[in-house]
């Protein structure tokens, strides 16, 4: 009982090796993450603005839903380049990318972003918020925009829109 | 390179992170921050690396640490800010070509354990621009220098967080980082204990709200080498100013070397105005604490808590493991027939009693 708990909690053993380990282990190392009440780390989102244009109630808005949707926001605000947001997302290891664009600029700036992405290695997908007319919306997906949302998009909405990116299913299903 | 050896996709990041990829560095972090296996792999392989580059290293034994400095303060006096303007400052001094790391934490909403971390945009916020070559703001040291900046929540689990500090600032030491800056709020204890244990811990007031007093009460001026009144273009700077020079003559803190007087440093983040005496505090500080033969003292401190943090987690998992396949003790105190420190008292000597591998 004991030894096998110390063990699952010192081990510097590799996660691969994990694999061989006796059941007993498996069992406590699953206990262990119950205790901790920590099944899923939260999913990472760095939120922010490109161009020069505006102001971020809406960005703080979507902030919020998405922290009560549990996820961690590493939140950028305005004015911020393609540059700064790589830097972001490589430093902060987020998982998606949220994009608020205001001036009409998305088809524009979402080939720009992507393709910084891809120069940096980056396989991280990118969720665009804004007002986006009806007919790009297909354009923005083709060329590999996970997901477009509205400015009035409940909070149910932007969580699924973030989860989806990720291939996760809706909460609940 | 056989410190690297027994390759796994961790050792893989790991050599990629040592050869400054910040990709990688951050994707460490994660490991680390995770806990469990995966972060243990993650230390364990860095002390290898650290290990076998002292032994290389023609300055053998002479290895030298990142200077670790630890910002806190309550919520909102500055310190986002306040860092950022001294990060700037750092990454531009000429020709010396140092790469600060940041460590800010921030709380999780207990609700929902999400957390919006907003300390970078603070640090990059109001910092003069490094470079003439752009008009953007965000074209400045903190981005596109030389710095790294992580945020991290505390993700409701203080443990985990008091265990991730540590073996973060590590990574960042290995990958060639410094000074090593570590941003907590001044609330809870462990938040006050992660920065009590950097070499420096700059303790920021804001004026009014009581901060002064109330840090004191918190026990924060007692972990201070550095105390800054940000803010000091506000009303009742002034007062703040005095008020910490009055505890400090009361003798209110003590701090690990005894001799040290903390110097009171007005700033203004904002402005940048102060931050180079507090640069110059920090430094002077840390020249003390080599004189007086006390940075070995922080260091073991530092590695001491370390310790103490991961024996009180093992036990408290075992604990909480044991407690749970419902023994004997426990079934009776719930019985109400033996009381539950007596309870308590055979289920530890149990856990203790059994072959703990030394
Ligand atoms: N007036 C004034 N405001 C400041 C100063 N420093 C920071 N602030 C503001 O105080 C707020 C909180 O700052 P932040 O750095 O995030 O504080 P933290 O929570 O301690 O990290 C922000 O709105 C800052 O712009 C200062 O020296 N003077
Ligand atoms: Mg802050």
């Amino acid at each position: 009982m004991l030894s096998p708990m110390y063990l699952a909690a010192t081990s510097n053993k590799p996660l691969s090796d994990s694999s061989h380990q006796p059941a007993s282990h498996q069992e406590s190392a699953s206990h262990q993450a119950s205790v901790q009440s920590q099944n899923q780390p939260p999913i990472r989102v760095v939120l922010a603005k490109l161009g020069l244009d505006g102001h971020d109630r809406g960005l703080k808005v979507v902030a919020r839903m998405l922290r009560d949707a549990s996820m961690e926001v590493i939140y950028l605000g305005l004015r911020q380049t393609t540059e700064s947001v790589i830097a972001a997302v490589e430093q902060e290891d987020a998982d998606v990318i949220g994009l608020s664009m205001h001036n009409a600029g998305h088809l524009a700036l979402a080939p720009r972003i992507l393709q910084a992405l891809r120069d940096a290695g980056l396989d991280v997908p990118v969720v665009i918020g804004g007002i986006v007319p009806e007919s790009d919306i297909a354009t923005l997906t083709e060329m590999g925009i996970s997901a477009v949302l509205h400015p009035g998009s409940s909070a149910v909405e932007v969580a699924e829109a973030v989860r989806g990116s990720l291939g996760e299913q809706p909460v609940g299903k | 390179m056989n410190q690297l050896e027994g390759r796994s996709s961790t050792a893989d990041l790991l050599e990629q992170a040592i050869n400054g990829k910040r990709r990688a560095q951050g994707q460490l972090l994660t490991l680390i921050e995770r806990g469990g296996f995966a972060a243990d792999e993650v230390t364990e392989l860095l002390h290898h690396y650290t290990q076998s580059r002292a032994h290389n290293s023609t300055l053998a034994g002479a290895r030298c640490h990142a200077a670790v400095v630890g910002f806190t303060g309550a919520p909102g006096c500055g310190k986002s800010t306040l860092v950022g303007c001294l990060v700037a400052k750092i990454t531009q001094e000429a020709g010396v070509g140092r790469s600060p790391a940041v460590l800010a934490v921030d709380p999780s909403s207990p609700l929902t354990g999400g957390a919006i971390l907003g300390d970078r945009i603070r640090m990059e916020e109001n910092v003069p621009a490094a470079r003439s070559d752009g008009t953007d703001r965000t074209a400045n040291a903190a981005v596109g220098g030389g710095a790294f900046i992580r945020s991290m929540a505390t993700r409701g689990h203080a443990g985990g967080l008091a265990l991730a500090v540590p073996a973060a600032l590590r990574l960042f030491e290995a990958c060639g980082y410094g000074p090593l800056i570590v941003e907590t709020a001044g609330v809870g204890q462990v938040e006050v204990d992660v920065t009590r244990t950097a070499d420096t811990t700059v303790v920021i007031v804001a004026p009014g709200m009581g901060d002064a007093v109330q840090a004191n009460k918190s026990g924060l001026l007692e972990v201070a080498d550095v105390l800054v009144v940000n803010k000091s273009d506000r009303p009742g700077a002034e007062d703040a100013r005095r008020d910490l020079e009055h505890m400090l003559d009361l003798g209110h803190m003590t701090g690990l070397t005894g001799q040290w007087r903390p110097k009171v440093i007005m700033t203004t983040a904002t402005e940048g105005t102060g931050a180079d005496q507090v640069i110059n505090a920090v430094q002077a500080h840390r020249e003390h604490l080599e004189h007086a033969g006390q940075l070995e003292a922080r260091r073991e401190a530092r590695i001491h808590q370390e310790v103490r943090d991961r024996v009180s987690q093992c036990l408290e998992t075992a604990a909480e493991y044991h407690l749970g396949t419902k023994p004997d003790p426990l079934a009776a105190a719930l019985k109400e027939r033996i009381t539950p420190a007596a309870a308590a008292a055979a289920i530890s000597q149990h856990l203790l009693a059994s072959d703990m591998p030394a």
